[in-house]
């Protein structure tokens, strides 16, 4: 058996809600209502395996805005802000550029870049709450509505995204945003955000958000580096190795895993900052500081590695200069951090939770890459680098997961695990792409 | 009767395997090998490692198999300790979970519920035996599996004891995710090179190394069609026919026959507009060699097909023999260089004058779909300015295409190797005249330089090849010069002197002379002629009139060319000093381009070859079920709570004492809450009238 936890550290935990409100079934007839018209309208560009997918995503949906009530609005929010970017494109994708909304807020490329703007500005805000002695609680109020608002941005962003592949190269483009790093690396921004916004309402606790926000804030410094200086944005058609439904279950299932490995990472970051809050030894606050700043230097490295290829060298420079600020400031300020996270038993539970949905999520994506594999390259399993180091993070993860369940490991060692699985599964995402060449070669850094 | 030392190493074996702590190091040594495989380059030749690596690390890499890790005997073996290890465990821990989840531990003792964590107490009107019933009614419907055992003291009746379980299952997740793991792994074994070795080792199969037609390999290097697990490659033609696969090994080859033959009738290849490609797939026709059956298939990229248990995959494409209709192109002086019809993969000997040189068709492509950007910088600047829009940012560059071309390689008497890269058709690159490319590169690692021939007025070489073959002729040179001088002035003195200028420069620009000893043509040789004579303030005026010198003679060079062919001269305007100013340039470079004549394609007939994947993989209807209990396991052990609850309830003052404790596998927030649930629904306070009462 475990050792007892002292009742008042746990949070309270919501009661399963089975009673459905006006208001459920409302959005339950309002996802069946416009899933049915949309997949009706739709149909004839589906084979029968989308149409099952397509089919399966309005039950699906309905589950999470009933099992999650905020999952309404924001798909509420969604729908429209869609309708209104596919209305003002009007079939027409030069209108991106003369259509006033489409051009500064809802084509793809703008929403995207509002996205950015608002993870950077919550991620401030969340650190704003961290550090403001009175109001502190507004503040990350705010930073939370932010990373609200740039999730739903995203997400419309994305979809229209999906839509205009379909407006160019006369339709023969289209299809789900998920095909580069690019796009992926959009999707896993808002996963990441949107995992963190439940546990956030699951645990009535905000400043977990700091660091996870941190965690989103990096992935968007990429995003728009990859965007900007390698005009990486652009909507490219399928190469016939992609051009198959299982990449709509494939890459989302494997990105809620990344996003939920990403997030246990930087819970486990803020699980020894807190550890360490009242530690005044600085050598013993050494191997944090260390790790943090090594951490910074993952995609620079990568980048410096990577011979040839300077564009953007300065960026790099900013980035790290930025991060090693970010890092120094958080040991500085550990303290207060310390004071304002929540009990270290809340974070090292969201750290399991998280780790569990991530792990339950990659195995899910790896069997499904098997079957995919098997379909697209003649073999379930052929050690591409790509699935080499899935199997890699996969076995990490399962025996953190093993320690855990039946050695029951917690604390320091726990949290430390964590944050290294970040670089493996960093490792697993971006570097396989910039180093290795594979069958997975889709996006190249 | 002790036991044997055999024995007991055996067991110390087993609990060695069967331990934990040995399961997490070879996963750890799978983990960090597996990633070394993904770092060293797999299945490449001792050279290139030893290139990379050097001499010692990269001899002692092969050596441990590196270069080859996943097919490496000890890296199988470690995954064999594995799933021995995993197995093992398994079947050592099974039945104990099996009994956990059927055990309820109703007879523990009512004292011991004392020690629980999670513990409560309350007092309840009903009898003991009454509330039970209630209490197990009221459990069950909240899905607890329950179990009543009344306690008795000699003969008296103690008390009730319930015992409930909930989520016994997460116990099956266990056996399911490490089932899963051995199911898979064997799977894997079972299609990995297993049967091929065991063809190898037990069935005096060898691997071959020599070259020659497939159907005169001896059968030393066949499999049988019976071969249970293969995986190998096929390259058919279009209108061809194949039955054998071809396996490669580290060290050769070996082939598989198939039951079928496979005639590929169609290979179909589609591009989308910016020449990304858009689809593969083969029309296949399959007949059976013993029933001679016939069945018609088609097969894309993610669209397999299976016939006989093997499955039919596209995985490439190639040229299958494409007939060309050549057109030789003389870049040597001479008039004509004779046409042909070849096809491609074909090698041919070429005379031209006292050269021989051999022809290797390399490859012919019908498209060639490229950023206008990659051609000529005024283009660059052209499609910088279009990508500025939003729309072309999301189509991505700016393309075109440049049409078909056909890549070749000459190798002279020496063994000297070229290889070259012809346009089909004049390219617009933005130019004032378009052009036609042809390429030429000394090594396949150098990227192509490209001489711009212009197109005559009828849109072909054959102005161009006119011209150079009236620059390489000295009488015409001669008379161009004099022609030119005519027109230019009247004076017969300032004429001869202006003649013999316009044949000096005329003849340098061939390359017909020397200059400081030195042989050198073109522009080049112009520009050596003015360092060498002219002192260095004057030189760029003296370029001037030397190059407005040669624009003039090479006109009426070209007009005397003409003439000598009885074809009127070019008319005075735009396209004829476009032409003239591309063909000045093209015939200062032609010297570099290294062959005596180009070849370029008149036209062509495609015929594709299509590569198939075939696999016979048994090992699916072990890992897909495995896959299935992974998932399935996971999610039991992950998300389903093993949870137990004692309810001990004793006769107390007319009433009972009901004693709550609740055990969780893990005790999780999650445990906590459900237990301050069922405590509020399952034992509420009681009413005041009897609180008051004891």
């Amino acid at each position: 058996m475990t050792e007892p936890v002292p009742a008042a550290a746990l949070p309270p935990v919501e009661a399963p809600q089975r009673r459905r409100t006006t208001r459920d079934w409302l959005f339950a007839a309002l996802v069946l209502a416009v899933g049915g018209v949309l997949i009706g309208r739709y149909r004839y560009l589906m084979d029968g395996y989308e149409l099952a997918i397509g089919v399966a995503c309005i039950p699906l949906l309905i589950w999470l805005g009933w099992a999650w009530r905020p999952m309404q609005k924001l798909t509420l929010a969604v729908a429209l802000l869609t309708w209104g970017g596919v209305a003002a494109y009007g079939g027409d994708i030069a209108r991106a550029d003369t259509s006033f909304w489409l051009k500064y807020f809802l084509s793809s490329q703008s929403a995207i870049l509002w996205m950015c703007v608002l993870f950077f500005m919550s991620c401030a805000f969340y650190w704003l709450g961290m550090f403001v002695r009175n109001g502190g609680d507004a503040l990350e109020l705010l930073g939370s509505r932010l990373a609200w608002t740039g999730v739903a941005l995203a997400l419309a962003g994305t979809l229209l995204r999906w839509h205009e592949s379909y407006l160019i190269g006369d339709g023969s483009f289209g299809h789900i945003p998920v095909s580069n790093l690019y796009e992926v690396f959009v999707m896993f921004c808002w996963m990441t955000a949107l995992l963190h916004l439940h546990y956030e309402a699951r645990y009535a606790t905000r400043s977990m958000g700091a660091f996870i926000m941190l965690a989103v804030s990096a992935a968007v410094g990429f995003l728009l580096w990859y965007a900007l200086v390698r005009q990486a944005g652009a909507i490219q058609p399928l190469i016939p190795a992609l051009q198959s439904w299982w990449m709509k279950l494939h890459v989302p299932a494997n990105f809620v895993g990344y996003g939920a490995f990403a997030l246990a990472a930087m819970l486990g970051f803020a699980w020894l900052v807190k550890h360490q809050g009242y530690e005044t030894r600085l050598l013993k606050l050494a191997p944090l500081w260390i790790f943090g700043v090594a951490l910074c230097f993952v995609p620079v490295a990568f980048r410096a590695a990577k011979a040839g290829s300077s564009a953007g060298g300065s960026y790099w420079l900013g980035y790290t200069l930025v991060s090693v600020a970010i890092i120094g400031f958080i040991i500085y300020g550990r303290r207060r951090i310390a004071e304002r996270l929540p009990a270290l038993d809340v974070i090292e539970d969201v750290m399991y939770k998280s780790i569990a949905v991530g792990f339950a999520f990659f195995t899910i994506a790896t069997v499904l890459g098997a079957l995919w594999a098997a379909d697209a390259w003649g073999s379930y399993w052929s050690w591409d680098p790509k699935e080499t180091w899935a199997l890699i993070v996969w076995l990490n993860y399962a025996a953190w997961l093993h320690m855990r369940l039946i050695k029951g490991l917690r604390g320091a060692v726990a949290a430390w695990w964590s944050l290294a699985g970040l670089v493996i599964t960093t490792f697993a995402f971006i570097g396989v792409n910039m180093f290795l060449s594979g069958l997975h070669s889709y996006g190249s850094v | 009767m002790k036991p044997s030392p055999l024995t007991r190493h055996w067991r110390a074996f087993l609990e060695l395997l069967a331990s934990m702590r040995f399961a997490v190091a070879l996963l750890a040594v799978v983990g960090i090998v597996a990633a070394i495989g993904t770092v060293v380059p797999q299945g490449a030749g001792l050279g290139a490692y030893i290139n990379k690596f050097g001499a010692f690390w990269g001899t002692l890499f092969v050596r441990l198999g590196l270069g080859q890790v996943y097919s490496a005997w000890w890296f199988l073996l470690i995954l064999a300790l594995l799933v021995a290890s995993t197995t093992l465990c398994l079947v050592r821990h099974t039945p104990k979970h099996l009994a956990d989840m059927r055990s309820m531990k109703e007879h523990i003792r009512p004292r011991a519920l004392n020690a629980f964590g999670l513990r409560a107490q309350a007092r309840l009107a009903a009898p003991p035996t009454e509330a039970a019933g209630r209490l197990a009614a009221a459990l069950t419907s909240r899905r607890w599996r329950v179990r009543q055992t009344p306690h008795e003291a000699e003969g008296e009746p103690q008390g009730v004891m319930l015992a409930a379980r909930a989520g016994a299952s997460n116990r099956l997740g266990y056996v399911l995710t490490h089932g899963a793991i051995v199911l898979i792994a064997l799977g894997g074994l079972l299609d990995g090179e297993m049967f091929t070795r065991a063809a190898m080792l037990l069935g005096g199969k060898s691997v071959y190394t020599g070259g020659g037609q497939v159907a005169d390999v001896p059968a030393a290097h066949r499999l049988g069609a019976g071969n249970p697990a293969f995986r190998g490659n096929m390259m058919v033609a279009e209108g061809g026919r194949d039955a054998t696969l071809i396996l490669t090994r580290p060290d050769g080859v070996l082939l598989q026959d198939l039951p079928f033959e496979v005639e590929l009738k169609k290979f179909h290849l589609e591009h989308y507009d910016n020449g990304t490609p858009k689809l593969y797939a083969s029309e296949l026709v399959l007949h059976d060699k013993k029933s001679g059956e016939r069945v018609e298939r088609r097969i894309e990229v993610n669209h397999p097909t299976s016939w006989h248990g093997i499955t039919i995959y596209q995985s490439g494409f190639d040229d299958g023999g494409s007939l060309l209709d050549v057109h030789s192109v003389p870049l040597n002086g001479s008039r004509r260089a004779p046409d042909m019809k070849a096809r491609i993969g074909e090698v041919r000997t070429l005379t031209s004058g006292e050269d021989t040189l051999t022809l290797e068709l390399l490859e012919l492509r019908p498209q060639n779909i490229e950023p206008r950007a990659a051609q000529t910088a005024e283009a660059a600047a052209s499609a910088a300015a279009a990508a500025q829009g939003k729309v072309a940012k999301m189509m991505g560059e700016d393309m075109m295409d440049l049409g078909p071309s056909l890549r070749y390689r000459l190798r002279d008497a020496a063994g000297q190797a070229r290889e070259f890269h012809s346009y089909m058709r004049a390219a617009d690159l933005g130019g004032e005249t378009p052009v036609f490319l042809l390429g030429v590169r000394e090594s396949p690692a150098q990227p192509f330089s490209y001489l711009r021939v212009p197109p005559d007025e009828n849109g072909e070489m054959e102005g161009f090849v006119r011209l150079l073959a009236a620059l390489h002729d000295d009488d015409l040179r001669q008379k161009a010069a004099e022609r030119y001088a005519a027109h230019a002035t009247t004076s017969k003195q300032v004429q001869a002197q202006l003649a013999d200028s316009a044949h000096r420069a005329l003849s340098l620009f061939a390359g017909a002379e020397l200059v400081q000893g030195v042989p050198v043509a073109g522009l080049p040789a112009i520009s050596a002629f003015i360092e060498s004579a002219v002192p260095e303030g004057e030189r760029e005026q003296a370029a001037q009139v030397l190059l407005r010198l040669l624009g003039g003679c090479l006109t009426q060079l070209n007009t005397l060319a003409r003439e000598a062919e009885k074809l009127p001269p070019l008319p005075d305007g735009d396209a004829t000093s476009a032409f003239m100013t591309q063909a000045m340039l093209a015939l200062s470079e032609a010297p570099l381009y290294g062959a005596p004549l180009a070849l370029t394609l008149r036209g062509f007939e495609q015929r594709h070859a299509s590569v198939l994947q075939m696999t016979r993989s048994p090992g699916i209807w072990l890992v897909y079920p495995g896959c299935l209990l992974l998932v399935a396991g996971v999610m039991l052990m992950l998300y389903v709570r093993d949870r137990r609850l004692w309810l001990w309830l004793e006769a107390q003052e007319g009433g009972t004492l009901a004693t709550l404790a609740m055990s969780a596998r893990r005790r999780t927030a999650e445990s906590e809450a459900e237990f301050e649930r069922l405590r509020a629904q399952l034992l509420p306070p009681a009413p005041p009238s009897q609180e008051e009462n004891p």
